[in-house]
């Protein structure tokens, strides 16, 4: 199947551009291989998606709010389902190098419910993941448990960065320090730690930001998007390709903003409602049973070397 | 701007497999009612005369009545109606009262004694915000 999406840019000056080809994978979502340093979006089975794995110099995945710990309509198992997107993802031909769980690992962050989502994930055979909390996971103690789990290696709230071959991974906390009536807050520590972390690089190194609340105003009226997210953004504009990577709203939706692509991941628990259609971003209930696991997934992209041109990816996809 | 991308094609053909591959559906859930709230700061509330208190409802991502007045000395009690927990954060530093994590049904009550403008919010979802006014 062709799944390419283009979009032609007049050159800047920038060799190398992010081409992204995005598809959702019902029931799995998509994952992310990087070729030559472009990220580009191939399915997992499909023959073009075998095509970009091939080129790609290794693929990722995105796992996003798994909310263990949650028990209601429309998913009375919220483990099991995690554990399908798991599965899914060591059934791949080529297994994602590392996962990115962007966040609300768990619903009410009690000790058990950290403990189940480290168990399924321990399950992955492909690689490491790295996680970045969402507001789910630090609210009833400050932090302290996400951060006794996952805290080692980052500074703050949880925020951190790393290397994978030649692609630079920003994970930063939104989710902290929240004011009322206002949406996901960065913060200047993490802001001035930002500015730091970016400096030696090269224009060209490709940038993956992953985050739990959207690094754009999706929804104000729900709080679904971040403060001070322009700032980061522009510490990263001189970049020839930045990917963000964002979980929150259990559903997917996509942007394109110069050489920034913005991409929020559906949930491995329960989805919510697109913006406004919705007296409230509650998880939407009137789901036919065999209907739950077409509206769960993970993400998949793959990054696929293109000359001078940058993907823009449409966001009806599902 | 050209697109080509064919989800249709991709549901027909992925569905059946994804559903062949995850084995039998769980059993038919009883009939849904909302469990006991396990949360440390719910309590079963004692009858009170109507004068010394008040109850707001949180559902919707709302609190309900979103602003209140009371005397000093009333008993304010929020229940949290919604399918997603919530919490009743005072917006001050340090906080007047947190009821921590609230799960469905779960309960917070908290006696204002003192004469005063209490701004407050949910510390899981921000942009639900709420008021009692103390007179």
């Amino acid at each position: 199947m062709d799944k390419t999406i283009e979009q032609n840019v007049a050159g800047d000056g920038i060799d190398r551009r992010g081409f992204l080809q995005c598809m959702a994978w019902v029931g799995t979502g998509l994952v992310w291989t990087v070729g030559a340093g472009i990220p580009g979006c191939s399915q997992v089975g499909d023959k073009a998606a075998d095509a970009a794995d091939k080129k790609g110099d290794f693929s990722f995945a995105q796992v996003s709010d798994s909310h263990i710990g949650f028990a209601k309509e429309p998913n009375k198992d919220v483990t099991a389902t995690l554990q399908v997107a798991i599965d899914k993802l060591n059934a791949l031909k080529e297994r994602p190098d590392l996962l990115l769980h962007t966040g609300d690992l768990t619903h009410l962050s009690k000790p058990e419910e950290f403990d189940t989502c480290a168990e399924v994930l321990k399950g992955y055979k492909g690689g490491e993941t790295f996680y970045v909390p969402g507001e789910h996971d630090l609210f009833t103690d400050d932090g302290k448990r996400y951060l006794e789990r996952y805290g080692k290696g980052t500074q703050g709230m949880g925020w951190r960065s790393f290397d994978h071959k030649g692609v630079h991974f920003v994970g930063l906390v939104n989710v902290a320090n929240l004011k009322a009536g206002k949406l996901g807050l960065l913060g200047q520590e993490q802001l001035d730690w930002l500015k730091k972390d970016v400096a030696g690089l090269g224009d060209s190194t490709p940038v993956v930001v992953f985050a739990h609340v959207p690094l754009w105003t999706v929804y104000e009226k729900w709080g679904w998007g971040t403060e001070d997210s322009e700032q980061a953004l522009d510490l990263l504009k001189r970049f020839g390709s930045v990917t963000v990577l964002n979980g929150h709203v259990h559903q997917i939706l996509q942007k394109v903003e110069g050489k920034v692509t913005f991409h929020t991941a559906r949930s491995t628990a329960f989805p919510q409602p697109e913006p406004g259609k919705a007296e409230s971003p509650g998880p939407v209930k009137n789901l036919a049973a065999d209907k739950l696991k077409s509206v769960l997934g993970v993400a998949q992209v793959s990054y696929v070397e293109n000359k001078k041109s940058l993907a823009t990816v449409d966001s009806t996809l599902e | 701007m050209r697109y080509r991308c064919a989800p249709a094609v991709v549901l027909l053909v992925v569905v059946p497999a994804l559903l062949a591959g995850c084995g039998p559906p769980p059993a038919p859930a009883p009939p849904v009612s909302p469990p006991p709230s396990p949360a440390p700061t719910a309590h079963a509330e004692p009858a009170m005369p109507e004068a010394d208190a008040a109850r707001v409802v949180i559902d919707n991502f709302a609190y309900s009545p979103r602003e209140i007045t009371v005397t000093a000395g009333t008993k304010v009690t929020w229940v949290n109606h919604d399918d997603s927990p919530h919490t009743v954060t005072s917006t001050v530093k340090p906080k007047a009262f947190d009821s921590g994590a609230l799960d469905t049904d779960a309960t917070f009550a908290f006696v204002f004694a003192a004469p005063g403008t209490y701004e407050y919010f949910c510390a899981v979802h921000p942009h639900m915000t709420g008021k009692v006014i103390v007179k």
